[in-house]
């Protein structure tokens, strides 16, 4: 089976700065993958490559069994990216948000209502715009986007941001089940502990971590060995 | 293409519905340039009867500019635009989606600022057929080329002021031909008017065109 991405010498730049500077990577398609490293790191560069968002300059790239130089149009479509912004319209309400997540990404409706029901967003939260909800509700909304369309691929930039502790464990029980169901999932975090917030170590198949500086893949090892601290 | 067009317009339309900038803002400012038109040209009421369909189409261009820039500032926020493209959604029907939603938006303006021309000016609507028919024309090349220039600035930081730079000038032909149908068509000659009809029908499916052709590389640039 192809990885889920495969990266190899990837270079991408933003503006003139290289924000990959080559980097190697394959993520199987199943796996959960942790993404640390400092701000500017590359964490969200390497995220936003995957998404095809971030042009590939040069290097190989396949995310999705779809080439980044030729085909990000196709990558999107099976792609779903949790960036710093939550992509809502302030003067839909939530559900009408999340509706229209959905449908723009090629998701079935019919998932809405569970992946509301999953981040409390039924009731009377529902029908309140997106614009007068908490950053935390707003961050429930995105992660209820991802969990209804269901997308092969899961690229979540600092998911826990505005989560609050029963939102984190929600966020976790996602991945878990998303893990599960053969979606593949990276998490970019810089968080010293990153299992701490996003709790993917004691749910998900074998996490891996990996570990960016300058752009580049620094280490690549799995997350017991990381939270051993070998 | 067409399914995520029509995804895109009824969210668009709803989001206007919902904010109401379009009838608190947009519609008052077209109105407000109709009076001070009116105000300016008081002293001799023939003149203002006669420049009556270029003030009106001046007064639409306008409203047409910040009917565009509204439809891209909701993308701005939060990212949302950049949602909509990471969706995989064809560029295409974004892009037709928008201008579709414009063009509804000035639609519904132009009939009432046709009503506030009538009833400020004394300008008489003769040959229905003619005026909408133009104005159609028109307005879809207004809303076409107006989401297409205003895509291409969308990123930039000085979009607001750039915006209208690049746009006017394209949208003069439009001014000039809308104009002069509609004066040719109240002066009870709407057969003179014809030329100038099909001369926005030709604008209004070259922008269209040229929208769904190059939607996809400028999204993707910008």
């Amino acid at each position: 089976m192809a990885p889920a991405v495969h990266l190899r010498d990837a270079l991408a730049l933003a503006g003139r700065f290289p924000a990959l500077a080559g980097v190697d990577v394959d993520v199987e398609a199943g796996e959960v993958v942790v993404v640390r490293g400092a701000n500017g790191a590359g964490k969200t560069s390497l995220l936003r490559l995957c998404a095809g968002l971030l042009a590939l300059t040069s290097g190989e790239g396949r995310v999705v069994g779809h080439d980044l130089r030729t085909r990000r149009r196709e990558v999107r479509r099976h792609v779903g990216l949790l960036g710093h912004s939550n992509h809502l319209y302030d003067d839909l309400t939530v559900e009408e948000n999340i509706r229209f997540g959905v449908a723009s990404g090629g998701g079935r409706l019919d998932g809405v209502a569970a992946a509301m029901d999953h981040f409390g967003l039924r009731g009377r939260l529902a029908g309140v715009p997106a614009g007068r909800c908490s950053t935390g509700q707003r961050r429930r909304c995105a992660l209820a986007v991802l969990l209804a369309r269901s997308p092969m691929l899961w690229l979540l930039d600092e998911p826990h941001s505005g989560l609050d502790p029963e939102g984190r464990h929600l966020l976790g029980e996602m991945i878990r089940r998303g893990s599960q169901g053969g979606a593949t999932v990276l998490v970019a975090t810089h968080e010293g502990d990153p299992f701490a917030s996003v709790d993917v170590a004691a749910s998900g198949p074998n996490p891996r971590e990996i570990v960016m500086g300058g752009g580049l893949v620094v280490s690549d090892r799995p997350a017991s060995m990381a939270a051993a601290g070998s | 293409m067409l399914s995520d067009a029509r995804l895109v317009a009824a969210k668009d339309l709803r989001i206007e519905m919902r904010s109401k900038v379009a009838t608190n803002q947009v519609l008052p400012f077209a109105l407000v340039v109709l009076i001070l038109f009116a105000f300016a040209l008081n002293q001799d009421p023939p003149a203002l009867a006669a420049a009556a369909p270029g003030l009106y189409w001046v007064a639409v261009l306008f409203s047409a500019l910040l009917a565009v820039q509204r439809s891209f500032a909701i993308e701005s926020a939060d990212a949302a635009g950049e949602g909509m493209r990471l969706s995989g959604l064809d560029p295409a029907g974004i892009f037709l989606g928008k201008a579709a939603a414009v063009a509804v938006q000035l639609a519904v303006l132009e009939v009432l600022l046709a009503a506030g021309m009538a009833v400020l000016y004394g300008a008489r609507l003769q040959d229905p057929a003619m005026l909408v028919a133009s104005a159609g024309a028109a307005t879809v090349g207004l809303a076409s080329a107006g989401v297409l220039y205003a895509a291409l600035a969308a990123e930039l930081s000085v979009r607001e002021t750039l915006l209208p730079l690049l746009l006017l000038p394209v949208l003069a032909p439009v001014l000039m031909s809308a104009a002069r149908a509609w004066q040719d068509s109240m002066s009870g000659r709407p057969g003179l008017g014809v030329p100038w009809a099909e001369l926005l029908v030709v604008f209004a499916v070259v922008y269209v065109s040229l929208g769904v052709v190059v939607a996809g590389p400028v999204m993707e640039v910008t």
